[in-house]
Order: structure tokens, then C-alpha cells, then sequence
């Protein structure tokens, strides 16, 4: 057990306008997660402390907040990995709504620009059985197909702190992940919106969205093969 | 003030039964899709290993084979006609998904692999068959993911983050919900034709579980609130690979792959159990052995865990890998990603150099709201509500019995989520909408504002890890009657004291404290059903294991247990005791034998 303070950045316009800082100390496990230290301030000390959270472990992505000035899934944060005063802000360059709570819609929004679904006007085989697709081919968008959408690598995007209208690395991860699908058919439509003003061009390889991905996704990687696929016109 | 809305039909819960079901409606009708998280937040998303088709691509396989296993490891409390619609429809279910888009893992000819997973046997029982249809180990998360992309390709309409207070039953008629927009605390009136809940599963009522913070099933207990039965709620599995004490979920994908489970003394123990399957028999069998292993002094330096070994040299040692192949560190990455990464950055261990800590973990409800194969919901054993319709988790058709298979969960929701939505959108297009009573929503309304308003002693996480450890501990993986009528007890107080709350948040924008407080009625209601269940079923058979009724008994046993209150009847927790009917099982292909593997 060791003592932690944690430093919780507060927002609750219903009570003040300003934003403010509580300050909670807690004896530690060092293979607690954030996320449980966040649990044991709210269930035992001040239930007014709000954030979102659902699985536990990684997967559905709805702890993305920012510990120690990185974005990170605070149920995919050990203790261990932390100092003795551990510092807790909401995702930055999104609306605060309450406490860690930021107001995804727009992140939603331009996640739905880039057409996020399967597109194909070839009907299924004659058998009803699967499309073929080879292990080689299936390889080519895997990287792109563990995105939760969590937003940690868009809230840590300068060119998404810089316009808000960028529609950031999130949604250019899940056009990818399609566009380089051997079965999708929609490759054209999906490179014309990332190929808009407020598309990949914003991407200035920064690789905050890469360090920050809790999925490991190779992000820049993806947004500069997406790049390639624009200026040479090919999708190999 | 209260908003109001006007849709044909209302699913609420946006996982993969509810947003299966939205696509299928959608085509027929206009369609609400309610869920208190964001749509890819969801409980699917987190299931790793597979879902099971006889698709026959590894190797011969047929309907009728896995109809048998899913029977067999339900410890024939499935109802067969269920059963035999899972195990026909499964194969096109997963090409709907393949056609939409689902990137499954591919076989060298292009097609979509398959891996063996716990209890799936060829020929009746012989040996383990590759079934089960994958996405590396991330399965639920690609079936989430392309089901919500549909949605959004169809503009299926969705009101994220709205948290279902009350499902409108009057006078045997579904009439909408009541639901709380979390970000501003307003209200929320949804008139409908039907409704289908697909709110998954309640397993926070455990201790250790793997099931996310938000599984709690408020909608469940609305419905036994109103007078209506939840079927078979004594059935609920522990998944045997937990992460120690955390409960994660590790899974038997790894199994499938050649992981073996082995004691204190480095033994691989289930030889003397399982001799057939080993390390891939049903997870309700597994968990009692781990628990047995251990009271024999034989868990990992006398404590209460055993290991998973994933160790391609333990692997290659026992030959334990498909077709007992040669296994290299470098292809468990690519098969096992993600729980490979889970067993580093939670356990801090490294998995291709040592095993692994784990523990049986609460995991899923075989049990919950009774439905016939269209997903209607069950009045009684012969009754429906008309334009009620449930699906998922949070029903029992009854497909999974007394245990369920794994992989069975998602097939569950793709196949029963599909034919639920049809007849749901189907319905809406002959039927009126009732009307709704006056002040529908009065009554949600009140339990809101008093919960809000309350000031008392107790607070609500003291209450719900008291009630999560009781359970845990008395109406888990051993049960016997003392014990369960302790928990019953325990619960009952619980309840008593659920009165005495006092809440620090009186804000309506994000009152998370207020939601938990509501969420902590509906896992005690649904708790207190499961115990009492559980305490009135004489005899072992599948998850439900007595100490003092160690044999199935299919003389008196072979039956579902419909459990209804006997009080009370508005939204907010009931009183009073658990009343019971039974329901009888449909056998048609598979007569009951012992079950052995």
C-alpha cells in the first residue's frame, strides 16, 4: 500500500461557472487502476465526482481522460505506472460537461463523415456463403479494425486542439480501416471526404494520436497511407 | 418538465441483440434505439473468443452436432426447438455478418477460420471441433462494431446516454419507456407500439465478475417489478479463467488454442476430472473443478487461485495445441492479442515466460426474461405480452439452460436479436399504438426525485459490495440450503436498509450518483430472485451446484422456474416473498442422459 493524492480537475456549471481542483488522498495498491482509485473517491468520499466508465478493462473505451497530462483509458492505468500525486483532467479540446465528462457528439459526428460502414454494391456470392478474402488481404486493415473509439489520439492532436473542425485521427482510422478493405467498394467516396479541407491534409505527424492510442494502433501510419492513397490515386 | 416522443418501436439497449434487432425492425418500421452508454460502449464489444457456426471450413461439422452440444451443455435444461433454430440459423447469421462487413480471421483458401472452444464436440461428444468463427480474440468488439456501422448506414435513430427507468406494462399491453437523459436529468416519455429490451445481462450482483459496471439490469427488474416472471434466474455462470481477484475475463480461446490449466504442484488436474475434453469442458464443470482443486489444498501456495499456462513449451509439452501441432510464441501473439496484453498490464506477468493467476468469475445469467423463439415476452408459462419483446442476455428463450456454452452468447444475440427484430417490426405494422395511462411517467418521476432528495445513513456502495459479496459468497459456484437462505436474508435487509440511503448529488446534469442508487434496486430485486431461485431448486444440475442435492434429478427437476413477486408493483424495489410456477422443458431430439465429458 502506498499513499497517493489524486488531483481531480472539477466542472459542475450547475453549481459554479468556474472549473476547479479537488484533492482526494487514498491508500494505494500498486496494481489498482486509475479507474478504481476514481471509484473509491466517488463511493466513499464525494459522490458528486462524475465520469464515465464501463468495462473495466480496455475494450469499451469509455474512461479516456487525461492522467498526468496524457491521454489515457483510466482502467488501462496501473498505480504502479503513476507518482505519489496523480493528476486527472478531462480530454482536452472538447467541451467539459461535467467533471471528466466532455461532450462526444461532434466526435461522434465527424466519425460518421467518413462513412463508416461497409459499402458494396457486388451482391454476396451465389452460395450465400462468405465473401473471399485472403489472410494477406485481411492483414492489410487489421491495425485499423481494434479502434473503440475512445478519442484519446483526437484529444491529443495539436491540429484538432488547433480547429475543432478537423475531423481528426479517430475518424481517418475508421476510414482506413475500410478503405483498405479487399471486399469495400466505397474507397472513393471515403478518400474525397478525408481529401476535404478539414480532412488528412490538418495531419502534421505530430504522433501524439499514435503515443496515445490505449489499442496500440499505429495511427500516423494509417493517416499517412491514407495520404498516399489520395496523391497517387491508388489503394494498394 | 418531460419530453415526448412517438415511435412505432423502442428497443432499448444498444448492444448486440438490440442493434441486431434495430437493423432487422428498421427495414419494417420506424425504430428508437435507447441506451444509457454510447452504442460501442457495450458489453458485446468486450467478448473475445468466437461465435460458433457449423460452417464445416476446418473440418466436417454439422447443425445437428452443435444442436447436441449446446443441449448437452445446458445439462438438458434447454428447450430443444430453441436449440435446433440456434444451431440451423447460426450459419447464416454469421454470413449476414460476414456480408456486412465483419472482418472474420481468414483460412488459406479465403474463407473464414474457425477455432475449437470449450464443449463443442464432433460426432455427439467425441472430441473437440473447430467452430467457433473469430476475429483474434476480439470477436465481440468486430460484431459491436459492424452492427452499429449498419445502423448508422440505415440512420437508425439512437438516444445515447439515456438510462430506462421504467418499461409502461398495463393491462397485459406494452406501451413504451420512461427513460432519463443522463447529461441534463430530464425526462423522457417513449410512446410505442412495442418495445424490445436487449439490456444484457446483471452480473454486478457478484464480487468478482467480469461483467462491466454497467451491467445491472434495471430494465429486467422492471418488468418483475410489474408483475411479470423472470425464468430460470437460478442459473448463472462462473466463467473458470478470471483474472485473480479482478474477475477480467481470460478466454477459453486460449484454451482452444493449447492452454492448459495446472494446480499448486504443476499438475494438469482436469485429467483426473475431464478426461475427454480436459481443458475444454463447459465452463460450469471447469469452475467446480478449480474450486475443488483448491479446497483439496492443491491452488498455487495454498491459495485460492489456480494457473492458466499459455506457455508455448507447456503447449508443446502436452501436445494440448489443435491436431496437437507445434505452437511458437510469435502466432499466440497473433491469435491472442488482447488477453495476452491483458495478462501483462494486469497481472504484470509475461505469459510466454510464466502462468498465470486466475479464478473462477461471475459472468453470465443464463436466466432472465422468458421469451418464445420470436423473442415475445412470456406472461406466464402460456401467456405472451403483447409488444413486449426481449432478446440477448437479459432474456432466456430458453436456448443456454442450465449452463451455457461459450460462443453460445453471441450467437444468442445475432440469431434470436434477428428473429426478435423481425417480428417486432412485423408486429408495428399491423398493430395501433395503446394508449398510455395518464401520467405514464408519474411514477418514475417520483422514484427519481425521492432517491435524489434522499438524506439517510446508508450509503449505496457500503450496500451493493455487501450484497455482491454475499452472493458471491453463498449463491456462487457451491451453494447449499443454510447458505442460501442466509443470503436471501442478507438481501432482504439490504433492501430494508435501501430505504435509508443518502445520496451527496441533488445536480441533474450527469447525476451518476443518483443512477448508481437506482441501479443498486434493480441488482437487489434481481438478486434476491436468483437466491430465492436457487433455494427452492433441489438438485445440481448445470451452473446450480447444492452441496445437499449433488444429483440432477430429472424426475422433478426437469422444468424452468418462473419466479414472480408477490407484492408491491410500481418502480420502485419489490417486498415481500418470491412466488413460483414452473414450465416444462421441450425435449424433441436429445433425451436427457448423464452428462460426462
Amino acid at each position: 500500500m502506498a499513499k497517493v493524492t489524486l488531483k481531480i480537475k472539477r466542472f459542475d456549471p450547475q453549481r459554479e461557472p468556474a472549473s476547479w481542483w479537488s484533492e482526494h488522498a487514498l491508500e494505494a495498491e500498486p496494481t489498482e487502476r486509475v479507474l478504481d482509485l476514481l471509484n473509491r473517491v466517488k463511493w466513499e468520499q464525494d459522490g458528486t465526482l462524475s465520469f464515465r466508465r464501463s468495462c473495466g478493462h480496455g475494450i469499451c473505451g469509455s474512461d479516456s481522460m487525461r492522467i498526468d497530462g496524457a491521454n489515457r483509458l483510466a482502467c488501462k492505468t496501473l498505480v504502479s505506472e503513476l507518482g505519489s500525486t496523480i493528476t486527472i483532467e478531462p480530454l482536452l479540446g472538447m467541451r467539459v460537461q461535467r467533471d471528466l465528462i466532455v461532450d462526444l457528439e461532434p466526435f461522434f459526428a465527424a466519425y460518421r463523415t467518413v462513412k463508416p460502414y461497409f459499402i458494396s454494391d457486388a451482391p454476396p456470392p451465389p452460395d450465400g456463403r462468405e465473401r473471399l478474402q485472403t489472410p494477406a488481404q485481411r492483414l492489410r486493415f487489421d491495425d485499423t479494425t481494434k479502434c473503440i473509439l475512445c478519442a484519446c489520439c483526437t484529444a491529443s492532436c495539436p491540429s484538432f486542439w488547433a480547429s475543432s473542425e478537423y475531423i481528426g485521427p479517430a475518424s481517418i482510422v475508421q476510414a482506413h480501416r475500410f478503405i483498405f478493405d479487399s471486399r469495400d467498394e466505397g474507397a472513393g467516396e471515403r478518400l474525397q471526404v478525408a481529401g476535404e479541407t478539414m480532412g488528412v491534409w490538418r495531419c502534421h505527424t505530430a504522433f501524439n494520436c499514435t503515443l496515445a492510442c490505449p489499442r496500440g494502433i499505429n495511427i500516423t501510419q494509417a493517416i499517412g497511407e491514407v495520404k498516399r492513397a489520395l496523391a497517387t490515386g491508388r489503394v494498394e | 418538465m418531460t419530453h415526448h416522443h412517438q415511435f412505432d418501436a423502442v428497443i432499448v439497449g444498444a448492444g448486440g441483440a438490440g442493434l441486431m434487432a434495430a437493423l432487422q425492425a428498421a427495414r419494417l418500421t420506424n425504430v428508437a434505439v435507447i441506451s444509457k452508454m454510447y452504442p460501442t460502449r457495450s458489453h458485446t464489444g468486450t467478448a473475445q473468443g468466437g461465435i460458433a457456426a457449423p460452417l464445416g471450413n476446418m473440418e466436417e461439422d454439422h447443425w445437428e452436432w452443435y444442436m447436441y452440444d449446446t443441449v448437452k451443455g445446458g445439462d438438458y435444461l434447454v428447450d430443444q426447438d430453441a436449440a435446433e433454430i440456434l444451431a440451423r440459423e447460426s450459419v447464416e447469421a454469421i454470413y449476414e455478418l460476414e456480408h456486412m462487413g465483419l472482418p472474420f480471421d481468414r483460412t488459406q483458401e479465403g474463407r473464414i477460420e474457425q477455432r475449437r472452444f470449450g464443449g463443442h464436440t464432433r460426432e455427439y461428444g467425441k472430441g473437440p471441433v473447430m467452430r467457433s468463427c473469430k476475429s483474434a480474440d476480439r470477436t465481440g468488439h468486430m460484431i459491436l462494431q459492424t452492427l452499429y456501422q449498419n445502423c448508422i448506414k440505415h440512420n437508425v435513430r439512437f438516444f445515447d446516454e439515456f438510462f430506462v427507468a421504467d418499461v409502461l406494462v398495463h393491462e397485459g399491453v406494452a406501451r413504451g419507456v420512461v427513460a432519463v437523459e443522463i447529461a441534463t436529468g430530464e425526462l423522457h416519455l417513449f410512446h410505442a407500439k412495442a418495445v424490445l429490451l436487449a439490456s444484457g445481462g446483471f452480473g454486478r450482483m457478484f464480487a468478482v465478475t467480469s461483467n462491466a459496471h454497467s451491467l445491472t439490469g434495471e430494465p429486467v427488474a422492471a418488468l418483475y417489478r410489474r408483475g411479470l416472471p423472470l425464468e430460470d434466474m437460478e442459473f448463472f455462470q462462473f466463467h473458470p479463467t478470471g483474472i485473480y481477484k479482478m474477475g477480467i475475463l481470460l478466454s477459453e480461446a486460449a484454451r482452444g488454442e493449447g492452454g492448459v490449466l495446472l494446480n499448486g504442484r504443476g499438475e494438469r488436474f482436469l485429467e483426473n476430472y475431464a478426461p475427454t475434453l480436459m481443458d475444454l469442458a463447459p465452463r460450469d464443470m471447469l469452475s467446480r473443478f478449480i474450486y475443488q482443486e483448491v479446497a483439496a489444498g492443491r491452488g498455487v501456495d495454498g491459495k485460492d487461485y489456480v494457473h492458466l499456462d499459455i506457455r508455448p513449451e507447456t503447449i508443446n509439452r502436452y501436445g494440448s495445441a489443435p491436431g496437437g501441432r507445434t505452437v511458437t510464441a510469435a502466432e499466440l501473439e497473433e491469435k491472442l492479442p488482447d488477453i495476452i496484453e491483458m495478462m501483462r498490464v494486469y497481472m504484470g506477468v509475461e505469459p510466454m515466460r510464466e502462468p498465470v493467476p486466475i479464478q473462477p468469475t461471475a459472468h453470465y445469467a443464463m436466466g432472465g426474461i422468458p421469451t418464445d423463439n420470436d423473442g415475445r415476452v412470456l406472461a406466464g408459462p402460456t401467456r405472451t405480452v403483447s409488444g413486449l419483446y426481449a432478446a440477448g442476455e437479459c432474456a432466456c428463450v430458453s436456448v443456454h439452460g442450465a449452463n451455457r456454452l461459450g460462443t453460445n452468447s453471441l450467437v444468442d444475440l445475432v440469431v434470436f436479436g434477428r428473429r426478435g427484430g423481425k417480428a417486432l417490426g412485423e408486429f408495428c405494422r399491423r398493430a395501433d399504438y395503446a394508449p398510455l395511462p395518464p401520467r405514464a411517467e408519474a411514477e418514475a418521476q417520483g422514484a427519481l426525485d425521492e432517491l435524489r432528495a434522499s438524506r439517510g445513513g446508508e450509503r449505496v456502495a457500503t450496500l451493493r459490495s455487501e450484497l455482491q459479496r454475499v452472493m458471491m459468497d453463498k449463491v456462487g459456484v457451491f451453494r447449499k440450503a443454510a447458505g442460501m437462505r442466509e443470503a436471501l436474508s442478507a438481501v432482504r435487509g439490504l433492501k430494508e436498509r435501501y430505504t435509508q440511503i443518502g445520496l451527496d448529488d441533488r445536480g441533474a446534469a450527469f447525476n451518476t450518483d443518483l443512477l448508481e442508487a437506482f441501479e443498486l434496486g434493480a441488482l437487489l430485486d434481481l438478486a434476491e430472485v436468483t437466491a430465492a431461485s436457487a433455494l427452492q431448486r433441489t438438485e445440481s444440475r448445470g451452473a446450480h451446484y447444492r452441496d445437499d442435492f449433488p444429483e440432477r434429478d430429472d424426475t422433478h427437476w426437469l422444468k424452468h422456474t418462473f419466479a414472480y413477486r408477490s407484492e408491491g408493483g410500481d418502480v420502485r424495489p419489490t417486498r415481500g416473498e418470491v412466488r413460483f410456477e414452473t414450465k416444462p422443458v421441450v425435449v424433441t431430439r436429445f433425451e436427457p442422459k448423464p452428462r460426462t465429458y
